[in-house]
């Protein structure tokens, strides 16, 4: 260690080596996904995930303070902006889901999803530990997270409304209030479900029916998930190969490069590729819970689980609906399916929970509460 | 550090920390189990299920197509090809994939140089096809032009170019009506079948004649091509290929060199002409002149071709063999006097022919004005004598002569695998009560006795006739070749008399009877026959003169014969539609002598024609040809018109056009009775010919 300069040895080596070898097996499928080509979307992604970890690792130089400090104001933005995307959506006439800045489109609720988290962790961070089993410990959380989960879902989204609202009650899990509150909540839920199915809009309603059975519509609305669980399936333990994916390479699987990516993928490495995959994705997730449990305050420790959990979100939420276990809500696979937006906010995460992990190793945070 | 005590009401530092830590560690659990929940859930679709999912991935990447299988031949008896296949490029339209019509369809008549009634022909069909259903637009393409298309193809959806095979026949219009004509399936074919080839680029069915009669047979099995295609269609490579297998061969009784110097030995006239094996009852040719040509017809007529065919008053559209009706004439005179013998009547017997006979108050003419004297069966039927025949008829009685009619094949209607066949009228007292509710009246006798008044046949009945009475066997008119085929049955009469009427007939030809010119030049061979004259309305008095009488109203020329008249091997029937006897070289006789005289002596039978094609301005399809280019200068020079202007006019002819033009694939009655019917007087005449 002694040639390498003390700065660069003490960046979190390990983690970066596992992200990378992801998304270079997700720049991989995005070359075999465009015929065995680096444009139109491998070398963006390439590009990208290089600037957006470079963003992390700047990040992790961040005090994890500041992020206590910037949490309610940043949460106060995205939330402003949330009002603003319904607005002009209401002027426009239908859903409308970003605000146009002229060199790029902010979709507010993409931000949400990490923002929700650092907000939630901050109030149960400043809360006096003796009131966290008291109502003053409950509503305004969950008024914290109805309000941006209910601008969402009427964008409509259900996907991120649903991110939104599993990230913010993560941490109230977190937290420490009372289990009998969550286990009556989900009961209360299941009982709730059907009634919340009929304020769906149709084409969600629809989405929900054919999730429960996709032959039952192969041309139509089930297309996107028989053909992405074709493609799961025809590639068996080892894949056709690579480069040898039918189902994306002719065009039959939809969204090959974005939300189904992992249909592509397991289409030419097989189960062998897609549990590989899975097992990098719990190493991470692993490394994120670990860190949480060795965060010096309470803010740290709610925010690296909770942001954890919020990358798990994506990848859990991900798989099941390519594998036909949940409805298509438009979740893309971090680090795999081709964007922008979703790499910033899985990197923001990571950034962010790699500012914990660094505070935590310098033990400097000790006794900051 | 103080410890307090562990209440709920009671909450610390430390044990929130606890509580953060069990419950981050039950959250790392979860997310691991649902990671092994995800692996395994994966597991089971690509391992338990990996069969039925690789099996839709097939289905999805692998497009079956057909390949429309090649159609069997048909040859004739010694196997020369009537109708075979030849290979082509060719490019059709998929209505469904069509998206500019006006652009693609002038895109394609530009790049081809389809002339306008072509394009007008492509849109008509166009409105009337259904979906995927291909329209044919060229099947004759050069390579080069297929080529061009196959590169702009990006910019042309909806067209396909293919290399297949489509049907020919050598022969063109001189088979028209024998072998008819193969085409698209109809809407209507494919919602009663639902088989996808009939929807495939390239596959034709028979429309009409033995074409139709023998589809089954000869329509072949379809071969496959699997195709790797994309979501939308695109054909990304072949995969494998199952050929086709080609129909079966269909070998006919046709000499394919008789039918053909028959069809234009008919020359400028509107007739048929039909020979029949003598031994077998094998038809070796039937022609019926002017015909379509089957090449163009199954290529896809056009409608400018389909409206000069239609109103040509030769009606080349009409299988005259079949479905034309003609009175007889004179040509049942050899019968009746068979008839005659039959019933006892010694040829021997005088008859004294003055010219005309009266019965009643009605004077019937023989049609030499001052009489033949005296005559004996044989001389009335050399001379064809009306007053002999009136008398003995007189004598014997209609039953006989129409049950004698009956037994040589007139009225009959013969097992052939033709969907439309007219069959004429043998009347008899009892007839005639049945269809007018009138008597049978002597004049009636003696009119059929000519082949006049009700009696009606078709020109196959006269060929069967004509063979019948050289043979004295029960013949039957086949079509499909069968050496095997059971000897035919006898006719039931006498030996010696069928000698007599052989003898007379010979007589007619060749010992200075009325059917001279049928004489063949080949030595050793003598022709037998007999001619007659149809009248196709009453003549009166002084209208004799059929040059100056309108085409539709000259009479018809019959013939019908056989050689060597002393050991019949073929015989001939001959009809020429107003012929009118007003050009011997063209007249029913000699037609049927030189048809005959093919099959003895090719050589000298076919520098005769090509003597005579030289003064007709050709063979019949260089005629139909020329004819196709005058007709369309007359109809007002449509090949400059600019083309917006003949879409208008395509149009306009589409609306004022009632019925579909190139497929008549009706049933027979319906066929029959959309042909103008021949004319014919229904009453008898007081005045007959010869």
């Amino acid at each position: 260690m002694s040639i390498v300069p003390a700065p660069l040895s003490r960046l979190p080596w390990r983690l970066m080596l596992l992200v990378s070898a992801i998304a270079a097996f997700g720049v991989t499928v995005l070359f075999s996904a465009a015929g065995g080509s680096m444009t139109p979307w491998a070398a963006n992604q390439l590009i990208r995930f290089v600037l957006f970890t470079g963003m992390a690792v700047v990040l992790s130089r961040v005090p994890v303070d500041l992020f206590a400090r910037m949490a309610f104001p940043a949460y106060g933005a995205v939330l402003g902006a949330l009002v603003v995307v319904e607005l002009i959506g209401g002027v426009a006439g239908g859903s409308q889901r970003w605000i146009n800045l002229g060199f790029m489109q902010l979709q507010p609720s993409e931000f949400m999803k990490p923002v929700i988290v650092l907000a939630v962790a901050r109030f149960y961070a400043r809360l006096p530990v003796g009131e966290t089993r008291r109502w003053t410990a409950i509503w305004p959380a969950l008024l914290m997270i109805g309000v941006p989960w209910a601008l969402v879902l009427i964008q409509p989204d259900l996907g991120t409304a649903t991110m939104v609202a599993a990230g913010g009650v993560t941490v109230m899990f977190l937290a420490g209030l009372p289990l009998r509150l969550f286990v009556g909540s989900a009961l209360a839920g299941a009982a709730i479900i059907p009634i919340a199915f009929s304020f769906l809009h149709e084409y969600q309603q629809k989405r929900v029916l054919i999730f429960m059975d996709p032959e039952s519509d192969p041309l139509g609305a089930g297309y996107h998930i028989s053909q992405s669980k074709i493609a799961i399936g025809s590639g068996g333990l080892w894949g056709k190969g690579f480069l040898q994916g039918t189902q994306s390479h002719l065009d039959y699987l939809p969204e090959g490069h974005t939300d189904f990516v992992f249909a592509t993928m397991s289409e030419e490495w097989g189960l062998v590729g897609g549990v590989a995959l899975i097992a990098a994705f719990m190493l991470l997730f692993q490394w994120g819970i670990r860190v949480s449990m060795r965060a010096q305050d309470r803010f740290s420790a709610l925010i690296a689980a909770g942001l954890t959990t919020t990358v798990f979100f994506y990848v859990a939420i991900n798989l099941m609906m390519v594998m036909g276990l949940a409805p298509v809500v438009g979740i893309p696979l971090p680090f795999m399916s081709y964007g922008g937006s979703s790499m910033l906010t899985v990197m923001l995460c990571i950034g962010i929970i790699l500012s914990v992990d660094r505070d935590s190793r310098r033990g400097l945070g000790a006794g900051w509460r | 550090m103080k410890f307090p005590k562990l209440t709920p009401k009671n909450i610390t530092q430390a044990n929130l920390s606890q509580t953060f830590t069990r419950r981050a560690m039950v959250l790392g659990a979860i997310q691991g189990g649902i990671g092994v929940m995800l692996a395994a859930r994966m597991g089971w679709i690509s391992i338990a299920e990996n069969e039925k999912y690789s099996l839709l991935a097939e289905s999805n990447r692998v497009n079956l197509t057909l390949v429309p299988p090649r159609r069997g031949w048909i040859i004739d008896r010694h196997g020369r090809p009537i109708a075979k296949n030849r290979t082509d490029f060719r490019v059709d339209i998929i209505p469904d994939r069509l998206q500019d019509r006006e652009r693609v369809v002038g895109t394609l008549a530009q790049l081809l140089s389809l002339a306008p009634e072509d394009v007008e022909r492509i849109n008509e069909e166009l409105d009337k096809a259904a979906g995927f259903q291909p329209v044919q637009v060229s099947d004759k393409l050069s390579y080069d032009q297929f080529a061009a298309i196959s590169v702009r193809l990006p910019d042309l959806p909806g067209i396909a170019p293919a290399q297949g095979f489509s049907r020919d026949y050598p022969a063109g219009p001189s088979v028209g009506h024998l072998i008819g004509y193969v085409g698209v399936a109809s809407a209507k074919d494919y919602e009663e079948r639902k088989d996808p080839l009939l929807i495939t680029p390239g596959f034709k069915i028979g429309k009409d004649g033995l074409e139709r009669t023998f589809e089954a047979a000869l329509n072949g099995k379809p071969g496959a091509k699997r195709v790797e295609v994309t979501a939308r269609g695109k054909v990304v490579r072949e995969l494998t290929t199952r050929p086709d297998t080609p129909g079966k061969t269909l070998q006919l009784t046709i000499d394919a060199g008789l039918q053909e110097y028959a069809a234009r030995r008919l020359g400028t006239q509107s007739g048929s002409v039909m020979v029949m094996d003598c031994r077998t009852g094998d038809v070796l040719a039937m022609a019926s002149m002017p015909s379509f040509d089957p090449n163009s017809f199954s290529d896809g007529i056009s409608h400018l071709e389909w409206d000069m065919l239609s109103q040509d008053d030769h009606v080349p559209l009409r299988n005259k063999t079949l479905q034309g009706l003609y009175p007889p004439g004179s040509t049942v005179k050899p019968m009746i006097a068979l008839a005659f013998l039959e019933a006892g009547l010694d040829a021997a017997t005088q008859v004294h022919c003055g010219g005309s006979i009266r019965l009643g108050n009605r004077l019937f003419h023989c049609h030499k004005r001052s009489g033949h004297g005296s005559v004996d069966m044989h001389r009335a039927i050399k001379y064809s004598c009306n007053v002999y025949f009136y008398t003995m008829a007189q004598r014997i009685g209609m039953q006989v002569i129409a049950d004698m009619s009956r037994r040589i094949g007139l009225g009959q209607k013969f097992p052939l695998p033709y969907p439309s066949q007219s069959y004429g009228t043998v009347p008899d007292p009892e007839w005639k009560k049945r269809k007018y509710n009138q008597e049978w009246q002597v004049y009636d006798t003696v009119n059929a006795t000519i082949g006049q008044g009700y009696m009606l046949i078709n020109p196959m009945q006269l060929a069967v006739m004509a063979a019948r009475l050289a043979s004295g066997k029960l013949l039957m008119p086949n079509f499909l070749f069968d050496p095997r085929r059971a000897p035919p049955g006898t006719l039931g009469v006498r030996a010696e008399n069928i000698e007599v009427i052989r003898n007379a007939m010979s007589a007619v030809v060749n010992d200075g009877g009325t059917g001279g010119a049928a004489r063949i030049s080949v030595p050793g061979i003598l022709m037998a026959g007999k001619t007659g004259t149809a009248q196709s309305r009453g003549i009166r008095n002084g209208q004799r003169n059929n040059a100056s009488l309108p085409f539709r109203s000259r009479d018809h020329a019959l013939f019908q014969g056989f050689a060597p008249y002393d050991n019949p091997r073929y015989a001939i029937g001959t009809i020429i539609e107003h012929g009118g006897h007003l050009n011997r070289i063209e007249d029913a006789p000699m037609i049927s002598g030189d048809v005959l005289s093919y099959l003895f002596d090719k050589a000298g039978a076919l520098e005769r024609l090509a003597t005579y094609e030289e003064g007709w301005g050709g063979d019949p399809r260089t005629r139909l040809k020329r004819q196709m280019d005058s007709y369309r200068a007359a109809k007002g020079l449509l090949p400059v018109l600019p083309q917006d202007e003949v879409q208008a006019n395509a149009a306009v002819t589409n609306s004022a056009t009632v019925a579909p033009p190139p497929v008549q694939t009706d049933g027979s009655t319906a066929a029959a009775a959309a042909m103008p019917a021949p004319e014919r007087e229904a009453a008898p005449s007081e005045e007959q010919p010869e």
